[in-house]
């Protein structure tokens, strides 16, 4: 009876508030998913980096191993220069036309959801059909090369060419860039006009106007764009996998082997557990490091207008 | 000369302006249009071919898209918009080579089961972000946000053995393709508690006032009040489900337990002439308009939601 009186408080101080535990009812899927589907692989992928495990025999210890060996294995350095060279221009591909054709649109008025819906509608395309579809227009005779004509350029075979087959992949890329434009779109009709008309009487030309104005205000959709686009720009993979890697080899392969493809074989063709493991780790080491860079130059260019976050 | 009209700064007249502003702005415009007529012309005729050229290369490809899956078999490639007679003939043929029908429904189980889920548990874990104060909160949050910049290969291989241990590749009820969303996804938690945070405190205090437990206001309250947002939820998840080729790629291997884009994938490698297929590629363009029209369809139904979410992740971000 005596000791009942001593405990309770204790337990009490143990149990949580009324609001915590609700809290921690509600947060408890993204709890339990974020253990399960996250962080426990993320420590398993890390484990198994420094593995050799192929899902039939138990996972061997081998070391750095893995990453020694992708030190050595020519198609690493042709997978990362390809994916370089691809995100280097897609991404400021899609941000310059993207806010071109935002501003077009900002001219436009009434009619420019008409033209919004229009550039959006590639976007909603699965990548698989696009990868199709750009088979078909990329061919040597293709709509692509047909248009050149018409300016009397000769077109060369973008499926085919090892010197033309990113280029075309870039291309292909920027057809659905839609969401960009919507994005900018909607953070260009935030700036106010009043700013334009102040500026216009201080005698301010267009360019001033868009780099005091204009730009400013939408930097923070800018920066957002230049990292979702650069993030997943380093981890394109349906469009081309469908169009380049079949059961057979075709032309064109190794012009674009992009480095989420090359991991995708060694962990599903080749089941090499252990060294795609690796490849993603590296893989994730790059885009922190890319991102935060992105992050620290942002700082300085960035402005929040009004900002109270 | 033309080039700074062209620019950003001059507001048109044709602009949805308010108020007073819009007088001024035609007035300076109709100045203008006075003073340099000839380039203002020029840099009008620039500004539309610019805008419906932007448009006829958006949109032509799905026109080139369709005619190419009336074609027959020799004139797929060939230059012409339209080769009749059309072979409507097609459609019928790639039900019949492949087992598309089961494809179609397969995905749109797979898609609505994605979407429901996602839309559920996201939902609940970001009001729980939103109104909830207890210790620990941003650092989960941040936890969150992180999680986002994580590149899918590297829980790729896990996830597999994951699925692999239960029993669940290859499963008819496609559990690897949607159990994951049953436990939130970080972006659109991120989203929906931004939506939550920006309804009145005063709402849920009444709710509690009246006697509503957390379930209760959660549901009955916060749910009706965000529609717009979870709407917009549930379509991004559908389009993300729709069109992923990965996942069904690495967990499905039964022909006939394929989702659409992975069967359109099986077809392409099948009939592609470049990588040594059969070469019936217009029978593959019609499979790729049976994959695509859907989404086209349900954003036309939706299309308010998808233009309002799209630009909320841009401004919100």
């Amino acid at each position: 009876m005596t000791t009942a009186g001593a405990t309770l408080p204790s337990r009490r101080r143990w149990r949580l508030s009324e609001e915590t535990r609700w809290a921690l009812i509600f947060l408890s899927p993204w709890i339990i998913g974020f253990v399960i589907f996250t962080a426990g692989p993320m420590l398993a992928s890390l484990f198994i980096s420094f593995t050799e495990y192929n899902v039939i025999k138990p996972p061997e210890f081998v070391g750095l191993d893995n990453y020694e060996a992708m030190l050595r294995d020519r198609r690493i350095p042709l997978a990362l220069a390809n994916t370089a060279y691809f995100a280097v221009l897609h991404v400021p591909g899609v941000i310059l036309i993207s806010l071109g054709l935002a501003m077009l649109l900002l001219r436009v008025g009434r009619a420019a959801g008409f033209f919004r819906t229009a550039y959006y509608l590639p976007s909603l395309t699965p990548a698989v059909a696009i990868g199709t579809l750009f088979l078909l227009l990329l061919a040597g005779n293709g709509l692509v090369n047909q248009v050149l004509g018409i300016f009397g350029i000769d077109g060369p075979n973008w499926l085919t060419d090892p010197q033309w087959v990113k280029p075309g992949i870039v291309i292909m890329s920027l057809w659905t860039l839609g969401s960009t434009v919507v994005i900018y779109f909607a953070a260009l009709r935030n700036v106010p006009l009043e700013l334009y008309e102040a500026a216009r009487i201080d005698g301010a030309n267009a360019w001033q106007q868009f780099r005091s104005i204009t730009l400013p205000f939408i930097s923070g959709a800018i920066f957002f764009t230049v990292i979702v686009n650069t993030i997943a720009a380093l981890q394109i993979f349906a469009e081309v996998f469908t169009m380049f890697f079949g059961a057979r080899s075709g032309p064109g392969q190794s012009s674009a082997l992009f480095y989420v493809i090359y991991l995708f074989q060694k962990a599903f063709k080749d089941l090499d557990f252990g060294y795609a493991s690796a490849m993603a780790w590296v893989l994730f080491v790059i885009i922190l490091i890319i991102t935060f860079i992105q992050i620290r130059l942002s700082d300085r260019f960035v402005f929040y207008a009004g900002d109270d976050k | 000369m033309t080039l700074q009209q062209q620019g950003v700064g001059g507001a048109p007249p044709s602009a949805p302006v308010t108020s007073t502003t819009a007088a001024t702005t035609t007035l300076t415009a109709e100045r203008e249009l006075e003073q340099h007529r000839p380039s203002r012309l020029v840099s009008r005729i620039v500004f539309y071919v610019l805008l419906f050229g932007a448009t006829l290369i958006f949109v032509f490809p799905f026109v080139w898209l369709i005619s190419a899956s009336l074609k027959t078999r020799q004139e797929v490639f060939s230059p012409e918009l339209f080769a009749f007679p059309l072979q409507f003939d097609n459609y019928a043929q790639v039900f019949q080579i492949a087992p598309v029908a089961s494809w179609f429904f397969n995905s749109v189980v797979v898609g609505l089961l994605a979407a429901t889920a996602v839309t559920i548990s996201s939902a609940l874990v970001a009001f729980g972000f939103a109104y909830f104060r207890f210790p620990g909160r941003n650092i989960l949050f941040g936890l969150v946000l992180a999680s986002m910049m994580l590149p899918g290969a590297v829980v790729m291989i896990p996830n597999f053995l994951i699925w692999n241990a239960l029993g669940q590749v290859n499963s008819p009820l496609f559990t690897p393709l949607w159990a994951g969303n049953l436990f939130g996804s970080a972006f659109y938690i991120f989203l929906l508690r931004q939506f939550f945070l920006g309804l009145p405190r005063e709402t849920f205090e009444a709710a509690r006032v009246d006697g509503a437990s957390y379930p209760r206001m959660f549901w009955s309250v916060a749910l009706p009040l965000t529609r717009a947002a979870l709407i917009v939820v549930f379509i991004f998840e559908l389009k993300a489900s729709w069109t992923d080729l990965m996942k069904p790629l690495i967990f499905m291997r039964d022909i006939a337990l394929f989702t659409l884009p992975q069967g359109l994938k099986a077809l392409v490698d099948r009939f592609n002439p470049q990588i040594g297929g059969q070469g019936e590629f217009q029978l593959v363009m019609a499979a790729s308009v049976i994959v695509t029209i859907p989404m086209i369809v349900v954003f036309f139904l939706a299309q308010r939601y998808f233009i309002e979410g799209i630009a909320t992740t841009g401004s919100k971000g």
